[in-house]
Formats: C-alpha cells, structure tokens, sequence
C-alpha cells in the first residue's frame, strides 16, 4: 500500500496533481449551487418587503 | 414542424430549460463520479509503468483530458458566443458565459498539472515552450471574457462584448492544437489521435478515454447548472422566477412542481 502511495518516488507530485484536479473542480461544482440560492434568497426578500409595503 | 425542432424550439425558453435542466443534472453528475472512479482506479491501479517515465507519468489522467476539455470549454463558449451575436438568443448568451468559467478551470488544471510533471521530467515548473505559452493565453482570454462580462452592468450586453472577445480569441485554439507540430520545442506530440493509430499501449489508454468522457459529461454539468442559476438573475422580473423565489422563502413545497 505504501508502495503504491510512493508512485515510484514521485507520489508527492502525482498525488498534487490529483488534489489540484479534486479541489478546482470542487469549488466549481458547489459556485452553482450558492449563486442559485442566493438569487433566489434576494428575489425572495424583495418580493415579501414588496408585498409588505403595498398592504395597508 | 419536426418534432425534435419543435424540442429544440421549446428548449430555449428559459422556464422550460430551467426544468429540464433540473431534471438532467443528477443523471449528468452521477455519470461523471461514476466515469472518473473507473478511470482513476484504470489509471492508478490497473495500467502499468511507463518503461522510462516510472510513474510520475500517471499524471496524464488528469492533464491529458483537462488540456482536451480546455480546448472544448472554449469551442462550446464561442460557437454559443456566435449564435448569440448573430440570433441574439438568451439562452446562448447564457451557455456561452457559463462555460467560461469552467473552461477557465480546466485551463488551470492543465497548467498546474503540467508543471508538476515538468519538475521531475524536464527539471524546471515552467518553460517558455509554445504549448505551454498558448495554453497560458487560452486562460487569460477565459478570464477575460469573465472579467469583461462582469464588467458592464447590462448582462445582456456584457454577454454580447464578451462574445464578441471569444470570438476572437479562437484564433488561439488552432495555436494550442499544432503548437507541437510547428515548433519543435519541449512539449512531446501528440499520442492519442482520433483517425490513425494511437502511440500507447491499451491498458494505459482505456482509463485515459474513460476520463475523457467523464470530464466531457462533468463539463455540460457544470455548465447547466450554472446557467440554471444566471437565468434566475437574468429572469428575475418574469412570473415563474418570483413563483420560485417564494417557494424558497415561505419553505421549499411552494418551488416543487416548477
């Protein structure tokens, strides 16, 4: 196992390439999410305080 | 009209696209873990040492095919780009911005990628190689094209010029693509080719290709689901964003049959 986490010698530099691949790509997958939300979350208020202030 | 036209029309409307994509994303993401947890096990694990380069080379899994979606990340934006500048429609604006982003990523996969395997293999990070210089040009259009549509306040507009700006950056993609061929610098040729034969063993080229399409299958994700959430803001007067955005507020059953 520690064998094929050496990669022959060169796993520091294998093994970061991974995690850059892993990591970049992570916050890539989640940005969507939150600007999703947000955008919804802002709409949302402005809706209500609208809502709330044509009431009488 | 023909049915899949008709498809095709109903799929630009912004509503429509914003559920069908909904629908779509889950299978997409899941294909994607799927395809890279078979790749990387092929690549890691399955395919053999490489005679000179030891295992230092089993880094291509991932540099190999981000340099490919890199390259596809900003054909997609600008073919997207084009069809908005001359049809103007919304949702090709849409798919062209969103891809940017992505394509950006891909971009700086490959360089830092690239640079780990250059330490140990060619003994610097960084060379002014002609491969290497235009892959750097391709992540700076891609910022630019970014920087530029966030820079102007109409989106509708911003789209346009940073459209108009990968348009004429795909000057750069032929660069990238022959740079081997027409400089004989550092960078090795090309290994893997569509037509002709391939200059690598099988075992190591399955997990290659596997990855390939599990990156190709990540990026129309990730493009999706962006464009998903930029079609709330750019939408955000229309009655089905404001029946979404008070489903969200008043608890998530109002949002559930959009």
């Amino acid at each position: 196992m520690s064998e094929f986490f050496a990669m022959g010698g060169y796993g520091g530099y294998v093994w970061a390439a991974y995690a850059v691949f892993f990591v970049v790509l992570a916050i890539d997958a989640v940005a969507p999410v939150w600007q999703r939300r947000r955008a919804l979350r802002e709409l949302g208020t402005r809706l209500k305080r609208q809502a709330a202030r044509n009431s009488p | 009209m023909n049915p899949l036209v008709l498809w095709f029309h109903k799929l630009g409307s912004p509503p429509y696209f914003y559920t069908f994509a909904g629908r779509l994303l889950p299978w997409l993401y899941a294909v994607a873990l799927l395809g890279s947890v078979i790749g990387l096990y092929g690549g890691l694990v399955v395919a053999p040492s490489d005679y000179q380069q030891g295992d230092s080379f089993r880094m291509i899994y991932v540099h190999v095919p981000c340099a490919w979606m890199s390259l596809f990340a900003y054909l997609f934006m600008a073919a997207n780009g084009f069809i908005a500048l001359v049809w103007r429609i919304k949702l090709s604006e849409t798919l062209a911005m969103a891809a940017a982003p992505v394509g950006a990523a891909f971009t700086l996969i490959t360089l830092v990628s690239g640079s780990l395997w250059g330490k140990p293999m060619w003994g610097t990070w960084w060379t002014w190689d002609a491969r290497l210089t235009s892959e750097l040009v391709l992540l700076f259009l891609f910022i630019g094209v970014i920087g530029l549509y966030h820079a102007i306040e109409d989106t509708r507009q911003a789209a346009r010029a940073a459209a108009f700006l990968a348009l004429i950056g795909v000057v750069n993609l032929p660069i990238v693509h022959y740079s081997v061929i027409w400089w004989n610098t550092l960078h090795q040729g090309q290994t893997v080719s569509l037509m002709g034969n391939s200059k690598i063993s099988g075992s190591m080229l399955w997990p290659l290709l596997t990855l390939a399409a599990a990156t190709h299958v990540y990026f129309f994700a990730s493009v999706l689901a962006r464009s998903r959430a930029m079609l709330l803001s750019l939408e955000s007067g229309k009655d089905w964003v404001r029946a979404l955005a008070r489903g969200e507020t008043m608890g998530r059953e109002g949002a559930a049959h959009v």
